[in-house]
């Protein structure tokens, strides 16, 4: 069932067939200027050169510390802040100019943000909330309010008890099925969901996330899932995307990236994560200290300093994101062959 | 679609409602919203409805007062000057061309109001303009538009108020013209400061993701957000004004005789205030009255919208 009534068929507005990325990314830079004490002007490089594609159909978890620029990427892709250089291709054409200026980009991909409190306006109801999307594209007032309360009852919540509710009067997962509602109230294809079910209590992130995977199956969603919780990104996601200071360390397929990590970061991470398991827990902190400061990040590869696996080249060389399988990129030198790591692949034995 | 009051307000207490109070067949609830329950806990406070019942009282005299002054209050007697307080005749004595005081207080409400509130009402509507502006663009927009408001706060409001009347001349007009400058800087800026605190909020981001225009956002998503503390604000302005506005009509800036002014009264009954001194001071006394029934209002306004969310 289709609540949206006229003629909602995500397909129907493909252009470029499935082989082509509903959003490509490349070259993204954002750096922040910060004044230090006595003057000297410097930049925090929060999105430092970050390549990806984000496939039709496909959830593509992001993750990484804070502070490593996950939520910059998101508001660059959104626009909501301009970026300093980089291209955004939206199924073939890009955004920005003429063929895709940023207002139809902006019907097509929508975001729910980690905060389901501050994301509503306290003053409007949950109806007006979502209705105003709708009714600022033209959607005549009494249609919008319509769809408003499909899309409630879609996300589980009775129109007839909370469309007239306002946000302090409902809890943060009902809160939170609002803002999903408010998303898909513009009908996008790409959804962004920036921590979106990070501040919620564990059973209502699980009614949460199966209602997004319903969501997405009956809508023909592409969602970019942003997240701390490699419990939750492993659960949602078709493919990862590791994040270290600005910068793509690791990104394949969720299985491969999250089982058999071939970036020592990740593969921290991974450890670093609470076992279940009390004759299997990681008494020593793998990942010490901070991630090094984004306004002077280390020479060469930038996570040498906390790595394991670091050489002399490391603090030298800038590792290149490359593909160590099919579908399976990675920023380490160690991967690559000949790139004079000791522990590097023969790239006789490679090729 | 009435509300059911106790599913609003069990909603507001708990949180989170349960399958229990669900709503009946058919009828979608409706919550009372932000101004309902201000209007709801305003009506609760004795203070604030004591002064808004005295200034209600004060707008009724104030328009009805043509037809219900008990005697005419231009026409004069040179042998009935200066009457006391309680005298059979004049009940609140006679001024010092022996007009009919009560006559003339009642149909002085009528400027002292007017020009005390207009000058309010008009700078709430531009200051609220220039400031959500400048609060919600802020970059380059907002640097000029405040750092010229802040010229404007270099001179205290009363000169202020003084030399812009004297400079455009006596008249009502003028007055209601050189207060309302005085006060756009001030609500403009208190309305700047509160849109720079939600303009970063997420839910404008969001309103930003659908498209909407700048214009529209403001309207729809800023403005029902900042219209409650600068509305306050502007009501606190309202005792200043008239205030203000009498010390004009003192000077001989504002209203001109013969026409009933509270300042202006109080001005010209000044020579008699060792003869009669407590009908020199009626007039006052009406000034401090009103606008310390304004004040009381605005601060049981203020009381009432701080409400926890």
């Amino acid at each position: 069932m289709s609540v949206i009534p006229d003629g909602h068929d995500p397909f129907a507005r493909d252009r470029g067939g499935p082989a082509q990325p509903l959003l490509s990314v490349s070259g993204l830079y954002k750096h922040f200027p910060v004044r230090k004490a006595g003057g000297k002007k410097q930049v925090v490089r929060a999105v430092d050169g970050v390549d990806f594609d984000v496939l039709k159909g496909e959830t593509l978890g992001i993750v990484g510390e804070s502070g490593c620029g996950k939520s910059t990427t998101a508001k660059l892709l959104m626009g909501l802040i301009e970026r300093d250089a980089g291209g955004l291709l939206y199924d073939g054409q890009a955004v920005g100019e003429r063929a895709m200026p940023w207002r139809s980009y902006r019907r097509e991909v929508q975001m729910v943000f980690q905060d389901s409190y501050a994301s509503l306006n306290p003053r409007m109801t949950v109806e007006q909330s979502i209705a105003f999307g709708p009714k600022v594209n033209g959607v005549p007032g009494r249609e919008a309010v319509e769809r408003a309360r499909a899309l409630l009852a879609r996300v589980g919540l009775e129109p007839r008890r909370f469309a007239g509710r306002y946000p302090h009067e409902i809890s943060g997962g009902q809160r939170q099925r609002v803002n999903i509602a408010r998303a898909l109230a513009l009908e996008p294809r790409l959804v962004l969901l920036d921590e979106a079910v990070s501040a919620l209590d564990k059973s209502v992130e699980a009614q949460v996330l199966n209602l997004l995977l319903d969501l997405k199956a009956e809508f023909g969603l592409t969602y970019i899932f942003i997240s701390h919780d490699l419990n939750v990104v492993r659960f949602i996601s078709d493919r990862v995307m590791v994040m270290y200071l600005g910068r793509v360390s690791e990104i394949g397929l969720s299985d491969a990236v999250l089982d058999a990590p071939a970036h020592p970061y990740t593969e921290a991470l991974m450890a670093s994560m609470p076992s279940l398991d009390p004759d299997n827990r990681t008494a020593v902190a793998l990942l010490a200290g901070d991630p090094p400061n984004p306004i002077d990040p280390p020479s060469g590869c930038r996570f040498h300093p906390r790595c394991p696996l670091a050489e002399e080249v490391c603090g030298v060389t800038e590792p290149p994101l490359d593909g160590i399988r099919p579908l399976h990129r990675v920023a380490c030198l160690a991967r690559q062959p000949g790139s004079g790591h000791a522990r590097a692949p023969n790239p006789a034995l490679a090729a | 679609m009435t509300a059911p009051v106790t599913a609003a307000s069990m909603a507001l207490d708990g949180g989170l409602l349960t399958a229990d109070d669900a709503a009946p067949e058919g009828a979608f609830v409706s919550s009372r919203g932000f101004w309902g329950h201000v209007g709801h806990r305003l009506v609760r406070d004795p203070v604030a409805m004591g002064a808004g019942a005295v200034i209600l009282l004060v707008v009724i005299v104030a328009i009805l007062a043509p037809w219900i002054t008990p005697m005419d209050p231009y026409k004069g007697s040179m042998l009935r000057r200066l009457k006391h307080v309680g005298d059979a005749t004049y009940w609140l004595g006679s001024d010092e061309l022996g007009r009919d005081m009560i006559s003339r207080l009642m149909l002085g409400a009528r400027l002292s109001l007017f020009i005390g509130v207009t000058p309010v009402l008009i700078a709430f509507v531009i200051g609220s303009g220039i400031g959500v502006l400048a609060g919600y663009v802020g970059g380059w927009t907002n640097t000029i538009l405040m750092r010229t408001i802040d010229v404007f706060f270099a001179f205290p409001s009363v000169l202020l108020a003084i030399a812009l009347s004297g400079a455009l001349g006596a008249g009502i007009f003028n007055s209601i013209v050189s207060l309302t400058f005085v006060f756009v800087p001030q609500i403009a800026r208190v309305a700047e400061s509160v849109t720079t605190g939600i303009r970063r909020r997420d839910y404008i981001d969001a309103a930003k993701l659908s498209g909407a225009s700048a214009l529209t956002i403001m309207r729809v998503q800023v403005l029902g957000n900042v219209v409650g503390p600068i509305f306050v604000y502007s009501t606190s302005l309202i005792s200043v004004s008239m205030i203000l506005a009498s010390g004009l009509s003192f000077l001989g800036l504002g209203v001109r005789p013969p026409e009933p002014e509270w300042g202006l009264m109080l001005n010209t009954l000044r020579t008699a205030i060792y003869v009669n001194p407590v009908v020199a001071a009626l007039p006052g006394v009406c000034i401090f009255v009103v606008s310390i029934a304004f004040n009381l209002f605005s601060d049981g306004l203020r009381a009432a919208m701080e409400i926890r969310q």
